[in-house]
């Protein structure tokens, strides 16, 4: 038994498993609740050799690590609430250009500067949907510590896999939160790194021409390979286009390379699942108290279950579908007005069943609150 | 080498209009890059969004069209992690100094070693000819049908305040300038600034009595002093042209280096 035990804050977690991924560039610019990372990076990313940088401010922090991945390097940046309005722009232009990157997005209270101090979960459909014109995008979230740093390190792997953002949405609860965590070995968690190209110096190399698996094998900046990136639709060259029947190929392609693998990339947990009849579906800080109230009422012979969450996007219906077949009721547990509770209504077959247990004044949503929802839900009064 | 063997013919013909400065400035910076003897491979030329933008197309280096107002910090993103590879970015006039001009100015600050080539024709063009920052009092534009009062930027003083270590001036008329400045500004070891009046006689020059293109240039032949000289002092409204500044002040990237170094040691003890 050697493994080693650390007590950390679920920021500097992030940003621990961020380096056992192989990052080795990180731009950032101070923002409560997720100005942690910055700082832990700043002080660990140099004593490997990488880069961090802090920049004039959070447009800029997400365009360096876009140029810094294009020279071959895995990178990320981690924001909050406003700062993750301000990266959408530059976020669409790296899922255009099929740029790895990983951007952390620690939740706090919005609209606008909202309630910076305190817990949220509502950036849950800008993730989705902040970036204009049609796209997909992956986003994955954790409840504990131990999987900020699995969930950290898979961002990471699901970048370099489809060629995206991956976007790691925490919440200010889980990043605060001081607790212990077993920091994996070397190799514990497999670590992939990017598909790169076998075309040789002098041959036409195709940067966007995607294999029948539709990956795109990559050229770092400085390589051999000279070739044009844009935002703009572009041929397999990369040159701007407006050829209809390229542009209407090129956005097939990045949607679909995400929707057609979402059981590859959805992440879940379940807890007391098999004979569930009410099930609860919840995700990151508010898990926590989901989990606590289950084992809670099954200890009273509740059959209640837990569905836990890691990926939101691309949104696992079929898991969601399957597994609240035979339930009662669904509870969608979340601390903001019925995000995901929109997407688990379209997954299920009967989504008069679906209810939402929330919270939204800051304090983070407790077992308690959850079980006085489900007394009204079940017609029993609080 | 020949200039086709610095651009991508597949890409042409460009998509600048018939009389546009633009492709003089490509034409000077090929030649420079030439003469310095550079790899393509080794470098990297980043462009936001607009006509001068489109440049980074054409040459056959390693070519990143980014968003509007922000190609210097995806080339500084690209300059830390890779500071052997030779940046330069190209941007317009509201590229560089409207919306870009915090990314222009922290750019300027750091010092770090890229080439900023500012394309100023004083105009939108590819939005259909609005005023930009360096538009300047009394110009007509599509957006100032009554008359602009919105005063310029001079960007040479802009990018002196903020601290780059090379800036120059010049214009599409002195076309043996461009290769020259251009030859000193990529090699100089720090953030230089290269502003380039270029002429856009489809949005400027029609809406203000030079529709002709050798009318625009004709301006700049006229409107243009070597820096210091003389006839400035007597009429405040030339524009200066030639190099304002070129020192050595420390790098952000080679000061980036000695924190690594520092750390590594902390490390190791």
């Amino acid at each position: 038994m050697n493994k080693k035990i650390k007590f950390a804050q679920g920021n500097e977690v992030c940003a621990e498993a961020a380096l056992y991924a192989g990052l080795d560039f990180f731009a950032g610019y101070p923002i409560t609740p997720s100005t942690e990372i910055a700082e832990h990076l700043s002080i660990m990313l140099p004593r490997k050799g990488g880069k961090f940088i802090q920049m004039e401010d959070e447009i800029s922090s997400m365009c360096a690590i876009i140029g810094a991945s294009l020279t071959g390097h895995k990178v990320m940046t981690a924001t909050s609430g406003p700062g993750f309005s301000l990266k959408q722009e530059a976020l669409g232009y790296a899922i255009m250009a099929e740029i790895p990157c990983v951007v952390v997005n620690v939740q706090r209270g919005g609209p606008s500067t909202g309630i910076p101090t305190h817990g949220s979960q509502g950036d849950i459909n800008q993730a989705r949907w902040g970036v204009h014109g049609d796209h997909s995008i992956i986003a994955l979230t954790a409840s504990n510590h131990q999987d900020v740093f699995l969930m950290t390190v898979e961002a990471f792997n699901l970048a370099e896999t489809y060629r995206t953002p991956v976007i790691l949405l925490l919440d200010e609860g889980v990043a605060h939160l001081r607790e212990r965590f077993i920091v994996p070995e070397k190799g514990e968690i497999p670590l992939l790194t990017r598909l790169k190209t076998s075309v040789k110096e002098g041959v036409d190399y195709h940067p966007y021409l995607p294999r029948e698996d539709g990956r795109l094998p990559m050229s770092d900046f400085g390589g051999t390979h000279r070739y044009n990136v844009t935002g703009l639709y572009h041929d397999m060259w990369g040159f701007p286009t407006t050829k209809p029947t390229i542009v209407h190929r090129l956005i097939h392609h990045l949607v679909h390379k995400i929707e057609h693998n979402v059981d590859r990339i959805a992440r879940f947990k379940e807890y007391y699942m098999e004979d569930a009849e009410c099930i609860l579906i919840s995700y990151g800080f508010s898990a926590r108290a989901a989990l606590h109230l289950v084992k809670n009422r099954r200890a009273r012979g509740e059959r209640l279950g837990l569905l836990e969450l890691q990926t939101l996007w691309p949104f696992p219906s079929h898991v969601v579908r399957e597994k609240c077949v035979d339930a009662r009721y669904v509870v969608v547990v979340e601390m903001n007005m019925g995000q995901v509770l929109q997407s688990v209504k379209l997954s299920v077959e009967q989504p008069e069943k679906v209810f939402l247990a929330n919270r939204i004044d800051g304090v983070a949503i407790t077992p308690t609150n959850i079980k006085n929802i489900l007394q009204v839900i079940r017609g029993k009064g609080v | 080498m020949g200039v086709k063997d610095y651009i991508r013919e597949r890409f042409f013909p460009h998509l600048w209009c018939p009389g546009c400065g633009h492709g003089i400035v490509l034409n000077n910076l090929i030649r420079a890059v030439e003469n310095l003897g550079l790899d393509k491979s080794e470098i990297v030329m980043v462009s936001g969004i607009g006509c001068s933008a489109r440049i980074c197309g054409y040459v056959d280096f390693h070519s990143l069209h980014t968003i509007h107002g922000r190609a210097l910090a995806f080339a500084t993103g690209i300059k830390i992690s890779r500071p052997e590879l030779n940046v330069i970015v190209a941007m317009g006039d509201g590229d560089a100094v409207a919306i870009g001009g915090n990314h222009f100015i922290h750019a300027a600050r750091r010092n770090i070693d890229v080439t900023a080539i500012v394309m100023n024709n004083r105009i939108y063009g590819m939005t259909g000819g609005q005023f930009s920052p360096m538009s300047g009092y009394g110009i007509k534009a599509s957006t100032a049908p009554y008359s602009n009062i919105d005063p310029a930027f001079d960007l040479a003083k802009l990018a002196l305040g903020a601290g780059a270590t090379f800036v120059a001036r010049t214009t599409t008329y002195h076309v043996k300038q461009i290769t020259d400045i251009l030859e000193k500004a990529i090699p100089h070891k720090g953030f230089s600034v290269v502003e380039i009046l270029t002429q856009c006689p489809t949005e400027f020059g029609r809406r203000n009595n030079m529709a002709n293109p050798a009318d625009m240039m004709e301006f700049f032949k006229n409107h243009t002093v070597p820096v210091g000289s003389k006839a400035k002092k007597k009429n405040p409204d030339l524009i200066e042209r030639g190099i304002f500044v070129q020192k050595e002040m420390p790098e952000y990237c080679s000061e980036y280096d000695k924190i690594v170094e520092d750390a590594m040691k902390g490390q190791q003890s």
